[in-house]
């Protein structure tokens, strides 16, 4: 079989940062492909100079189905039927379907919208792949799944041949991502070759045939699906061998600092009731939509329970807000770092003295700038911070210190209880482990910790017992050492 | 169809169409002149400037931005047509096309300053509000202009008929302030760059992705928020019979009120013709109807404001139930 | 040794391109050409006597304003909050004190201005509850109290003016001390506390990462609702400052004094490095572009030029500016 797309010697140099450096890849007709990668590995970059959004340095060559090409105009790059369907997904919330299916149509010089037009059009595209949504819903309404489903009729109908997916299964439930799995085969039927760029490596293993692995802007190979796994991935990701010992710990002397007993929200979490002692870390895991992170919020106090009871040091306490809660001792590490995590345009150092500004302030009320920068040196001392300057916008450092930055703020505020929610979500593979060193630390020295995560392997190894969570309700409890990494995604997925 | 009455229902429109029934129902029942030929054609005709001016706003809010600069813009486009106009004579389609081109080149203007420099649209509107108003002060004087080309002193007079022994037509400010209407109507809803102006204000970075020209977008955009104002500026001019250079500048957040009132939203994407309208509508009732049930004039504004921030509050705490409502039922 | 060296040349060019660097040296260079231009008079004195006399009330209603566009948010309100304080103000000012002596007369002054101050705390509180607590944009909710403000203040006094003021009153606007005009000093008198509180406070600090992030700086504990209408009750309070000094230079309040400013306090916390979009900001920033736009507008009113020249002025070096502050961080970017 022909190849569709051959790239041959690609490089991108970004001022002086080489962000791809001589990659060769080829996606054959029909194939499912998976391109892995860290955080700038130059995934992205590769995806950039395929749509045509950068030019490859002078060199490279990019040959579309026998034609040639030094590099790509976006127009040339969708003519040559390459669609990318972004993250973001790029839909027009605002508009209908129908619009954003054959939105196409809308482009060019001023002329008359022939509505019945664009409904035919969007009408084929759903039938291609066998799903019929709303025609004049507007998209805002959707579900994420079905947003998904109309960004790949857009690309249906625009006559993909090649279809990009950045990161298309992020915030989906496993029921959505084995539909959207469904969906690549047929498409794969159709003739059509798939890009997948992922970082939940198992499940597009499941459908792809080759996996390309970027590292430091260099391939590091190509290889056949069949050959590989997700740890063998992540270390060909990251050139480096990962490998945890399960230890078990008796924290029975310990007292329990943490009580919850029949929590429920309705719609949201069902009677749930657990303990935690000083030290211990808690894994708690499930699927998105599990109830999961509805529950954190509730023991944030940024939601209240319908019924039932927190207790702190054996004493019942009602959360009205979050700073009911942080007062409590209570404090929260989101999963969404980027906007309610961090104030990415503000300084590391303000990110770091958020939560204890009225505690810096001292007599009059005002805040010595030299306290302040005490505190600010002392985190970023303590928990390894990478930065240049404190005053620095945190948005300039790399998601693993950005993470650092959250839990530093945490930290200046002495919790006795922290609930992590997806702690390395956007954090490099390599930099996970100084989190979970960092996590672990704060165990020993006393922190009761919940762990939230949807990755099966992260609350395995780094907590005392996990509980899994499956529609709004606690299924079971279980010890690392007498479970495995199957056991608990059937208990999962069950 | 039971559908489309259904999502109607739900919307911002159905409310307002609701609050303005309501208004005319109490004013038609309390008053024997609220609902009077005359009445409505005082109000149509008063209310044609801010109104025409809201057809043109309401494009630039959808884009995603904002003008704040067009009052001065009429200000500048009706001086300068009717000097031209003076001097050398004009007839009704010179004088439009003069003031509609000017209006288009200072449309232009902020276009060019929000896309080439990539400066908001909130910060150059606000400089060249100063820029073409005390520009233009200063070249005049700020001189007023009494005398205008008489075929423009008498105006247009459409289907003139007599009832009661009052003369009625269907005067100049009526007809632009219809025509403007349709023709936004017809822009937004009707052709393909209408929808990708839709499309830029839901989600600029899609836009450009899918290869929109933005540049020919706001280009287009503000162009028309220019030609609008031209047009606004002739039909006020006529009203009042004069050019008054320094009375148009500061109307322009009472168009805004107006618009945003029918629903769109500053953050763009969002809002329609039939909205601008209605909110339109309930701003000039309120203020018409509080003078015919003989609240004191002085008192309209302040009952205007009450209303504004009652709506909008009432706005919010209905979207923030919606979503406490979809949380429950997801 | 060669870092620090390069850190240093950073830090100068820093300041140079930064926001007010660029204002300095741009103040700089318009007196000097000013200086050129008109000659000794222009730096006399009296020129800057008159500046001074002029700056307060554009500076204090910028005050007010930048506060709330640093939070993220907008107050169109200020000027009829000014407008309808400097009313109650006047209004107990003309009937109280008339006819009173020594202390008494000072303490009616006192009380009448203390009214002036719970009208502006009222509207402020309005302004705050709706915006932070109900979820209005500020937009929206500040254009309603504008206009509900100014239709009160009209539908009181039927557009009537309200003047005549005791001596001490007439003082605030107008008299000197050493010199310097008195309302020079009740400008820097809301000025140095508004910066402290910016800067130094836990507030303060608030107010910057609810400019960049409200929901983040919820997350992180701050109740985010209680600083932004603290931040709407301080705005409001110094629209009522503003009322003061207003009043006392016209000697007299109305409900549509100085309506033209209303945008211009936009232009001038823009000019002086405040994002518009919230987070960014300082007052020094705010007071040279203050200096700059008064500088030119004198030297216009000396050159003999119109003062609608003088906006258009204003309007165009808003636009350089903001342009020239956007380029360099572009190229800092890349």
């Amino acid at each position: 079989m022909a190849a569709f797309l051959q790239l041959t010697g690609i490089s991108k140099k970004f001022g002086g940062v080489q962000a791809l450096r001589d990659v060769d890849m080829t996606i054959e007709q029909g194939e499912v492909h998976c391109l892995v990668g860290e955080n700038g590995s130059g995934k992205s970059t590769l995806i950039k100079i395929v749509s045509g959004v950068q030019p490859p340095e002078p060199g490279g060559k990019i040959v579309i189905e026998g034609r040639e090409y030094a590099s790509l105009a976006p127009t040339e790059s969708t003519r040559a039927g390459i669609q990318v369907i972004y993250q973001d997904l790029s839909l027009f919330p605002n508009l209908t379907v129908a619009e954003n299916i054959a939105v196409g149509r809308h482009l060019g010089g001023l002329h008359l919208v022939k509505w019945a037009a664009i409904r035919a059009a969007a009408t084929q595209a759903m039938r291609r792949i066998g799903i019929a949504l709303d025609l004049d819903a507007k998209v805002e309404d959707l579900t994420i799944a079905n947003r998904q489903l109309v960004a790949i009729c857009r690309a249906i109908a625009a006559d993909a041949k090649l279809l990009i997916m950045d990161e298309p299964t992020a915030s989906l439930t496993r029921t959505e991502v084995n539909s959207l799995l469904g969906l690549v085969r047929e498409l794969k039927a159709k003739g059509i070759c798939i890009v997948f760029v992922s970082h939940r490596l198992d499940e597009v293993l499941e459908v792809a045939e080759r996996v390309t692995v970027l590292r430091d802007g260099r391939k590091v190979g190509t290889f056949d699906a069949r050959d590989v796994n997700d740890k063998k991935l992540a270390v060909l990701m990251t050139g480096k061998e990962f490998s945890y010992d399960l230890k078990s710990v008796d924290l029975s002397n310990k007292p329990v600092v943490f009580e919850v007993e029949a929590l429920t929200r309705t719609g949201e979490y069902d009677d749930i009731s657990f303990n935690l002692r000083a030290g211990e870390i808690l894994g708690i895991t499930g699927l998105l939509g599990s109830g999961r992170t509805e529950l954190a919020l509730s023991l944030f106090g940024m939601t209240r329970p319908d019924s039932g009871t927190i207790r702190i040091d054996g004493k019942p306490v009602t959360l009205k807000s979050n700073q009911d809660a942080i007062e409590a001792g209570i404090a929260y590490v989101s999963e969404d770092r980027l906007t309610l995590g961090l104030v990415l345009d503000q300084s590391i150092a303000a990110n770091a003295t958020v939560t204890i500004l009225e505690k810096l302030a001292g007599r009059l009320g005002l805040i010595d700038p030299k306290d302040r920068q005490i505190m600010v040196d002392r985190w970023v001392k303590d928990l390894s911070i990478k930065v240049s300057d404190t005053e620095n916008q945190v948005r300039t450092l790399s998601g693993g210190n950005q993470q650092r930055v959250v839990l530093a703020k945490w930290m200046a505020r002495k919790p006795r209880v922290l609930i992590l929610d997806s702690p390395t979500v956007g954090v490099d593979v390599s930099a996970k482990d100084g989190i979970y060193e960092i996590v672990k630390r704060l165990a020993e020295e006393g922190v009761a910790v919940i762990m939230i995560s949807d990755e099966i392997p992260e609350v395995l190894y780094h907590s005392h017992r996990i509980i899994v969570m499956r529609s709004g309700r606690f299924t079971g409890m279980h010890n690392p050492t007498k479970t495995s990494e199957h056991d608990l995604m059937v208990a999962v997925n069950a | 169809m039971l559908e489309i009455f259904m999502r109607f229902r739900r919307s911002h429109e159905f409310w307002l169409a609701m609050v303005i029934l309501l208004l005319c129902i109490i004013l038609t029942v309390a008053t024997d002149s609220f609902f009077t030929l005359r009445n409505l054609s005082d109000l149509l005709t008063s209310n044609a400037f801010i109104g025409i001016l809201c057809a043109g706003l309401i494009v630039v809010l959808v884009s995603g931005g904002i003008d704040i600069s067009f009052t001065a813009t009429a200000t500048v486009t009706q001086y300068v047509a009717l000097t031209i106009a003076n001097a050398y004579g004009a007839t009704w389609v010179t004088l439009f096309l003069m003031a509609g081109g000017i209006g288009i080149v200072l449309g232009a203007i902020n276009a060019i300053f929000i896309e080439r420099f990539k400066i908001h649209s909130i910060i150059v509107s606000i400089a060249t509000l100063n820029i073409f108003y005390g520009l233009l002060i200063y070249f005049t004087r700020g001189k007023y202009i009494y005398t205008l080309p008489d075929f423009f002193t008498t105006g247009v007079n459409f289907f003139e008929f007599e009832y009661d022994q009052i003369p009625y037509s269907l005067n100049l400010q009526i007809l632009l302030l219809v025509g403007s209407f349709l023709l936004t109507w017809f822009i937004l809803n009707r052709t393909n760059v209408g929808r990708q102006i839709y499309a830029m204000g839901g989600n600029p970075d899609a836009a450009k992705r899918l290869g929109f020209s933005t540049f020919r977008l706001n280009l287009f955009v503000y162009c028309y928020m220019g030609f609008i104002a031209g047009v606004a500026s002739l039909a006020q001019a006529q009203f009042a019979q004069s050019v008054a250079p320094t009375v148009l500048v500061g109307k322009e957040l009472d168009v805004l009120a107006a618009v945003v009132l029918g629903g769109a939203s500053l953050s763009g994407g969002v809002g329609t013709v039939l909205g601008t309208f209605l909110g339109l509508t309930l701003l000039a009732l309120l203020q018409n109807g509080l003078v015919l049930i003989g609240v004191s004039s002085y008192y309209t504004q302040f009952v205007t404001g009450a209303v504004i921030l009652i709506s909008v509050s009432a706005t919010a705490l209905e979207a923030a139930r919606q979503h406490r409502l979809k949380r429950a039922r997801a | 040794m060669s870092t620090k060296v390069s850190s240093a040349r950073g830090g100068l060019q820093a300041f140079l391109f930064g926001t007010n660097g660029s204002l300095t040296a741009l103040l700089v260079s318009l007196l000097i050409v000013f200086t050129l231009i008109i000659g000794q008079k222009f730096l006399s004195p009296t020129t800057l006597q008159s500046m001074a006399f002029q700056l307060p009330e554009l500076g204090i209603l910028s005050l007010a304003m930048m506060i709330t566009l640093l939070k993220g948010g907008l107050n169109l309100s200020i000027i009829a909050t000014a407008n309808l304080c400097a009313l109650a103000m006047a209004f107990c000012l003309t009937r109280l004190v008339p006819g009173t002596e020594g202390l008494t007369s000072y303490a009616l002054i006192a009380v009448s201005l203390a009214a002036g101050f719970v009208v502006a705390l009222i509207i402020g509180l309005i302004n705050g509850y709706v915006i932070a607590y109900l979820g209005v944009s500020p937009i929206l909710a500040t254009l309603g109290t504008m206009t509900l403000v100014k239709g009160l203040a009209i539908g009181l006094t039927r557009g009537n003016v309200i003047s005549g003021f005791p001596e001490p009153i007439v003082f605030i606007g107008n008299g000197t001390i050493a010199g310097v005009p008195f309302g020079i000093l009740v400008f820097l008198a809301c000025a140095i506390p508004v910066s402290i509180w910016l800067s130094r406070t836990p507030t303060g600090n608030a107010i910057y990462m609810i400019g960049s992030n409200e929901k983040a700086t919820r997350y992180s504990g701050v109740d985010t609702r209680r600083v932004m209408l603290k931040v709407y009750v301080a705005s409001s309070l110094l629209a009522a400052v503003a009322a003061v000094v207003m009043m006392s230079r016209f000697n007299s309040a109305n409900a549509s004094y100085g309506e033209s400013y209303l945008l211009v306090t936009i232009l001038a916390a823009v000019l002086g490095g405040v994002d518009p979009f919230g987070g960014a900001g300082k007052v020094i920033g705010l007071i040279l572009a203050l200096v700059i736009l008064q500088v030119i507008s004198s030297a216009f009113n000396l050159m003999g030029l119109s003062q609608f020249l003088t906006l258009s002025i204003w309007g165009a070096i808003l636009i350089g500016a903001t342009a020239f502050a956007l380029r360099y961080r572009n190229k800092q970017r890349r």
